[in-house]
C-alpha cells in the first residue's frame, strides 16, 4: 500500500502542496517571457520584415529558423557528452539528469532541424529527402538520441541505468562533428554553412535576423534546460519516496518477528 | 508570398507548434509531480 498524496488546496499544513507555479520560478518566469516575446519579434521579422533572398527567394524565411535549431540540438548533444564524461568519471547524479535533459531538447530540435529542412528542401531541391551526407548523419543524430532517452528509461538500478546511457552518451559529439563537417568531407547536396558560404554574402536586416534567430533558440533552450532539469529533479525524488514507501510497506506487513527475520539477514 | 508559401508557413508551424507542445507537457508533468513532493524539495521554489 502507499499512502495517498494530497495534493493542490486540499493538502493540509505541512503536506505536499503543487503551490501556484509547480516547475517554474520567478527567474524562468521572465525568461520564459523574454523568450516569448523575442519569438515572436523573429516570426514578425522572419516572415515580413525581411526582404527576399536574390538566391532563395521566399525561402530564405526558413533559414532563420532552420540553423539556429541545428545548432541548439549541436549545443544539447555536447552537454549531454560533458554530462556523459562526468556522469562515468564522477559518478555525478547531478551531470546525470543535466545530461538526460539535454538530450531530451536535443531530440525535440533535431526533429524540428529535420523537418524544417524537408519544408525547405521539397521546393528547392524537388524532394523531401534525399540520402545526401549531412541529411542522413543528422538522421542518424535523432536516431542515437532517441536510443540514448529510450536507454535510460529501461528498468534498471539508477546508477547503472545512468553509466549505459552515459556510454551512448559520447558518441553524441563525435557525430555532431560528422554532421558538421558532412557537407567539407563529401559532395552534398546540402549547401555549405550559410555564414561561411563562399561568394554569397548575408547581410543587413537578414543577417541581424538570422542572427536573433540563434539567440532565441540558445534562450528557449536554457529555459528549457531548467525546467527540464526540475522534472528530473522531481521525478528522482518521487522514485525515491516510492522506493521508501515500498519498504516501510514491507516492513509493516511482516510484522515485529518478520522485521527482525529482515534486519538479521 | 509566392508559391512557396504553404511551405514557409509549415516550417514556422512546425518549429513553435512543436516547442509549444513540448513546453505544455513538460509544465503539466511538473505540476504533477510537484504535488507529490514536499516543498522543502523544490529548492527552486
Amino acid at each position: 500500500m502507499t499512502t495517498p498524496v494530497a495534493s493542490g488546496s486540499q493538502a493540509g499544513p505541512g503536506a505536499p502542496d503543487a503551490g501556484p507555479r509547480g516547475v517554474l520560478s520567478r527567474g524562468t518566469v521572465v525568461l520564459g517571457v523574454a523568450v516569448l516575446l523575442g519569438a515572436a519579434a523573429l516570426t514578425l521579422l522572419g516572415l515580413w520584415g525581411t526582404p527576399e533572398d536574390r538566391v532563395q527567394g521566399e525561402m530564405v524565411r526558413l533559414i532563420y529558423i532552420h540553423p539556429p535549431a541545428a545548432t541548439t540540438a549541436y549545443v544539447g548533444c555536447f552537454l549531454t557528452t560533458v554530462g556523459s564524461v562526468l556522469v562515468l568519471w564522477k559518478r555525478s547524479q547531478w551531470w546525470d539528469l543535466v545530461a538526460g535533459s539535454a538530450a531530451e531538447i536535443a531530440a525535440v530540435f533535431c526533429a524540428i532541424t529535420l523537418l524544417t529542412g524537408m519544408l525547405w528542401g521539397k521546393p528547392t531541391w524537388g524532394v523531401f529527402w534525399v540520402w545526401d551526407a549531412r541529411l542522413t548523419s543528422t538522421a542518424m543524430l535523432m536516431l542515437l538520441l532517441v536510443g540514448y532517452l529510450a536507454l535510460r528509461r529501461l528498468p534498471a538500478d539508477r546508477e547503472v541505468r545512468s553509466r549505459r546511457a552515459a556510454w551512448l552518451g559520447l558518441l553524441l559529439v563525435p557525430n555532431v562533428i560528422l554532421v558538421r563537417q558532412s557537407v567539407e568531407w563529401w559532395r552534398t547536396l546540402h549547401q555549405e554553412p550559410t555564414l561561411s558560404l563562399p561568394g554569397a554574402k548575408i547581410e543587413g536586416l537578414q543577417l541581424f535576423t538570422m542572427s536573433f534567430g540563434f539567440l532565441v533558440f540558445f534562450a528557449a533552450f536554457a529555459w528549457l534546460l531548467v525546467v527540464r532539469f526540475r522534472v528530473a529533479w522531481l521525478e528522482e525524488q518521487v522514485e525515491e519516496q516510492g522506493l521508501d514507501a515500498a519498504i516501510a510497506d514491507r516492513r509493516a506487513e511482516a510484522g515485529p518477528t518478520g522485521r527482525a527475520d529482515v534486519e538479521a539477514r | 508570398m509566392d508559391g512557396n508559401t504553404a511551405y514557409i508557413a509549415a516550417g514556422w508551424l512546425v518549429t513553435f507548434g512543436t516547442l509549444a507542445a513540448y513546453v505544455g507537457v513538460l509544465l503539466r508533468r511538473g505540476r504533477r509531480l510537484s504535488r507529490q513532493v514536499p516543498p522543502e524539495s523544490r529548492r527552486w521554489m
